[in-house]
């Protein structure tokens, strides 16, 4: 019975709720039960009950595994770091008061890389979370708990935030689909800042339907966030069969070499696929997406720099020196961030520094606009923009926390959307070395449904098996 | 690349407190970091403007009215040290 | 001191920075109430604490207040201005960083009187360090208590250029910038409260020469005459280093008003990085013309206009308009008294009656207590001019028209203080003479001054009824 009720997508297990054919407590009592149970450290508290949803509820009493980031009133929520050891917020986010008032259960919080820094899930002052096709193998990351939770079937869907690819690469590596919003789309009142112009809260789900449905109650400008925006349409639910008209543009930039075999055939064969359903393909450059990576480690850790400066021990936290006041902030951060964290702090708060803050960060947020005026001229041509997720299959773990940079360049398909603020989706293509392989498909500025419907038809087409139950 | 010197200057002003191996292995990971994102040092974006906002909207403005503030109590019980009303710290020049 | 050697001449260079705290009813950022005394911590939220997750808002009334001070200080106010993040490590700011603004601010290049003002922007106020005292140390060391309800308060900082050429000056044009904004009651402006606080760059140059020396800056006078004394102290300790041939080193002090001497203070920041970058949680200013239309038309007349149309309209000296001007409340007095006089009294008159009588004996009372009405003021000096009642005797009704209010002429009346009338006079006159015999001498013998002891005998006994100047008169006709 219960291996019936979770193998429902969160769609299906809304409408059985609704209908009276399933109650919500025992649907929240059949997760908690998996996710209390579970070996891979991809929760990091787990609710004790499920509170009563509203009646007629959209999502109607859908346990929700939201990232620890989220601040949740009352709740632990420590960004996946021993500096908010302890912390419970008094305040709820509202992309999570959203999607609460429509319904979701909180399930629990789930692992993280420290302030969403990180590919891997490495990063976590809590212990990594191990993927649940090979538990010798990262997630990826930083929403890797999120990730694992829903792949493994410890949750029905998650919410986690992306800033560099933080949703689509996990959902990659653990064959699910993570799509990020439009930048704006969500609120960030709440949501534990690691780079401001960056960070985007979106869902992880089983299927293109559940994320779809997820994003519909999560968008929409929120009073308390400057830079939160109105989502011009209501976000439907896909349905697309064909993708007949649709242009397709594929950058070699992003798909070319660096990509691993594998994970190329994949590609290639998802190519195929949208030309089977009436899709048009074409090459279409973007000349300065090289650069992203570059870009992106400047203009990221220097927000970081100044966001994780509030973490100093006086008003929540721990503290960890108090011999003087030098000591107390020395102290504390030191023992509190982990060594990535520290890492790019350093490096933001160097690249904003006297004398220097021209040649990188300057040039980085030219940069960035080279990369965002590359889209636009794109999108006069195509659609969409199709890549591969990530370059490479899930890595083992420890393969590479000895070498930050090669960690960094693993995200170079994914950094040039938020940097343009554009909205991106990655679902499962195909399995390579018996492991998930994503495929992403980026639009326009508030084009989310378009790429919701493209990415359903694919997801139809490919029939991807996916998510090893058990 | 960024030597000894800077590092040590860098982690004072991001009071980070780092030890001897540390310091040592940070002035090498983020030289070598640093080499790559030189790169966009290459770049010709004399006429380009930087994007300092990436949303499009001016004017968000919050109207004038109060809204009741949180209770002391439970903003001062986050903190790892505070009295009955405030928030204590080492002071500065003291020590 | 040398001897021989050239003593060249060296002018002050000062400029004025002021931070104005405004009278909006909530924070720049948050939802959270202003508060000036309230119970430590009681006016804070997530945001203004910089809980992980928080994001500012900006408050409609802080720019609206931003924008009437840019247009009263007659500045080009930026199509586009956008906030900046100023980062350091203190314990009264929660964020690590404060926001402000920084190379494209709300406003630049203005002015107010004959000072250049080269800026003025947004930004929050830092919250309030405290001594902790009873609440004990930390771990024997010394313990400070953070109290947050400041921290968040709307600042408009208004920079001035270099313009000042004295520390009367400085103290001067401080005290018309804070008329302005007590006008335009955008601001408390209290020094004292802390509402207004004044740092002045200070710094001395060759006379002739056009660089500008090392300047000093001098933090948290919260006065105006500690502000004048301290930068006087100042200018005279830069001038005897520079005399005795050395160099001025740039350097933040405080100045102690008791001992009159001044003292380098311990630098918050580290080296000054402030590693400024846009504020990405923030989208730009671009006033509209709505806006700007709505801030114009809430500033009223300013002290600096309303004292040229006082010495413009009415004739009064530049000195008395001004003093009429600054302080609202007696230029507000001062034009109901014109106006209801319907000119029976002279506006120049009035002006220094009000100046020079009326406010020493308001001294500190606030506007609403006064009980003294324009009109009646106006009716008084009247009087005078009238020759109705002298002088002496009106400053004796004014002290009742003060302390009780009421009516001149029936005050007069009840008193008895009308004028001596001419018989009265004569006589009072007649009997001075008689009782002085000696000063008659005097005076008829050439020594003129020994008439002002009969003046004086005819003043007593008339009881201050007469005009001195009418007594003199008679006194001389009657000797002829």
């Amino acid at each position: 019975m219960s291996a019936e009720i979770v193998g429902l997508t969160a769609a299906q297990a809304a409408a059985r709720v609704r209908a009276g054919e399933l109650s919500a407590s025992e649907l929240f009592d059949a997760y908690l039960e998996r996710a209390a149970a579970e070996d891979l450290n991809a929760f990091l508290w787990l609710a004790e009950e499920a509170p009563d949803p509203p009646a007629d509820a959209p999502l109607g009493g859908v346990p929700l595994a939201v990232k620890d980031l989220f601040c949740v009133e009352d709740v632990p929520s420590a960004a996946g770091s021993r500096i908010l050891e302890g912390y419970r917020p008094p305040y709820t986010a509202t992309a999570v008061r959203n999607l609460r008032d429509a319904g979701a259960t909180l399930l629990g919080k789930t692992n993280q890389d420290e302030f969403a820094m990180g590919s891997s899930n490495e990063n976590s002052g809590y212990g990594p979370v191990h993927n649940p096709w090979d538990r010798e193998r990262v997630p990826g990351g930083s929403s890797g708990g999120s990730a694992a939770a829903v792949a493994a079937g410890l949750a029905p869907w998650a919410i986690g935030t992306d800033t560099g690819g933080s949703i689509r690469q996990p959902a990659a590596l653990c064959g699910i689909v993570g799509l990020k919003p439009t930048y704006g789309a969500v609120s960030r009142y709440g949501m534990i800042s690691f780079a401001s112009s960056l960070d985007q809260c979106g869902p992880l789900t089983r299927d293109v339907t559940d994320a779809a449905l997820l994003l519909r109650h999560m968008v929409g400008r929120d009073r308390c966030d400057s830079t939160s925006l109105e989502f011009p349409e209501e976000v439907v639910q896909p349905s697309a069969e064909r993708l007949a008209g649709m242009r397709f543009g594929v950058p070699p930039e992003l798909s070319g070499e660096g990509i691993e075999p594998g994970v190329r055939e994949v590609f290639e064969s998802a190519v195929k696929t949208i030309e089977g359903l009436g899709g048009s393909l074409e090459e279409v450059s973007l000349p300065h997406s090289p650069h992203g990576i570059a870009a992106y480690y400047v203009i990221a850790p220097a927000e970081a720099s100044a966001n994780l400066a509030r973490y100093d021990g006086v008003r929540y936290g721990p503290r960890t020196g108090d011999s003087d006041l030098t000591a107390m902030y020395e102290q504390t951060r030191h023992d509190g961030f982990g060594p990535e964290v520290r890492r790019r702090i350093m490096l933001g708060t160097y690249a904003l520094s006297s004398g220097y803050y021209e040649a990188y960060y300057g040039r980085a947020q030219r940069v960035r606009t080279k990369i965002a005026e590359d889209f636009k001229a794109a999108f006069e041509r195509v659609d969409l923009i199709v890549t591969p997720t990530s370059p490479t299959v899930a890595f083992k773990l420890g393969e590479r926390t000895e070498d930050p940079l090669a960690m960094y360049m693993s995200d170079y398909c994914t950094v040039p959307m938020p940097l343009a603020g554009i909205p991106a989706i990655s679902i499962p293509a195909g399995l390579s070395q018996r492991l998930p392989v994503g495929i992403q498909l980026a639009g326009p500025a508030f084009s989310e449904n378009r790429i919701l419907d493209s990415a359903y038809a694919l997801e139809q087409a490919i029939g991807f098996e996916g998510v090893p139950v058990g | 690349m960024i030597d000894r010197e800077q590092v040590l200057h860098v982690a004072r002003l991001a009071r980070l407190r780092l030890t001897e191996e540390e310091v040592e292995r940070m002035s090498g990971e983020l030289s070598t970091i640093l080499d790559h994102i030189e790169k966009i040092g290459e770049l010709d974006l004399e006429e380009v403007e930087p994007t300092s906002h990436v949303v499009q909207v001016e004017n968000v403005l919050r109207a004038d009215e109060p809204r009741p503030s949180w209770a002391r109590e439970r903003m001062l019980g986050e903190s790892p040290d505070a009295t009955a009303v405030g928030f204590r710290v080492p002071s500065p020049g003291a020590g | 001191m040398t001897t021989g050697a050239p003593t060249r001449e060296y002018e002050p260079i000062i400029g004025l920075e002021m931070h104005v705290q405004l009278k909006t009813r909530t924070k720049m950022f948050c939802g959270c109430e202003l508060s000036f005394g309230d119970e430590p911590n009681t006016h804070t939220c997530p945001v203004c604490l910089g809980h992980p997750g928080s994001l500012p808002v900006v408050n409609v009334r802080a720019v609206e207040y931003g924008l009437m001070i840019a247009l009263a200080l007659r500045c080009d106010i930026a199509p586009r201005s956008i906030f900046h993040r100023k980062n350091y490590f203190y314990p009264d700011l929660p964020k690590g960083y404060q926001i402000s603004q920084y190379d494209i601010p709300l406003a630049r290049g203005g002015r107010l009187g004959d000072v250049r003002i080269h800026r003025v922007h947004l930004e929050e106020d830092a919250a309030k360090l405290v001594h902790a005292g009873e609440s004990g140390r930390i771990h024997g060391s010394e313990a400070s208590i953070v109290d947050f309800n400041r921290g968040g308060t709307p600042l408009v900082e208004i920079v001035t250029e270099p313009d000042i050429r004295s520390p009367e000056e400085a103290a001067e044009f401080g005290r018309l910038l804070q008329a302005t904004m007590r006008r335009m009651g955008v601001s408390d402006v209290n020094m004292e409260e802390g509402s207004l606080r004044a740092d002045a760059n200070v710094s001395i140059r060759p006379v002739g020469e056009a660089s500008f020396g090392t300047k000093t800056e001098l933090k948290n006078m919260n006065s105006w005459t500690f502000l004048r004394r301290g930068i006087q102290a100042e200018l005279e300790r830069q001038e005897e280093i520079v005399r005795s041939g050395g160099e001025v080193v740039q350097e933040t002090l405080h100045f102690d008003p008791q001992a009159g001497t001044l003292s380098p203070l311990r630098s918050k920041e580290e080296a000054h990085d402030y590693r400024y970058f846009p504020e990405p949680d923030l989208v730009p200013l671009a006033p509209t013309e709505e806006m700007l239309e709505r801030a114009g038309a809430a500033i009223p007349e300013l002290p600096g206009e309303r004292a040229q149309r006082f010495e413009r309209d009415l004739g009064l000296p530049e000195e008395t308009a001004r003093v009429l001007a600054h302080r609202f409340e007696l230029g507000d007095f001062y034009e109901r008294a014109v106006s209801a006089g319907d000119g029976a009294a002279n506006p120049k008159t009035l002006a220094n009656w009000v100046r020079n009588e009326l406010v020493p004996r308001l001294g500190d009372a606030e506007p609403e207590q006064w009980k003294v009405e324009p009109a009646a003021l106006a009716r008084l000096v009247a009087l005078v001019g009238e020759k109705a009642v002298s002088q002496s005797a009106a400053k004796e009704v004014l002290d009742t028209l003060v302390s009780e209010g009421g009516d001149p002429q029936a005050i007069v009346d009840a008193k008895g203080l009308g004028r001596a009338g001419a018989d009265e006079l004569a006589e009072v006159v007649e009997r001075a003479l008689a009782e002085n015999a000696d000063a008659v001498e005097k005076i008829k013998a050439g020594q003129d001054k020994a008439i002002g002891a009969i003046v004086g005998a005819v003043m007593r006994e008339t009881k201050g009824r007469a005009d001195g100047g009418e007594v003199q008169r008679l006194i001389r006709q009657r000797l002829g």
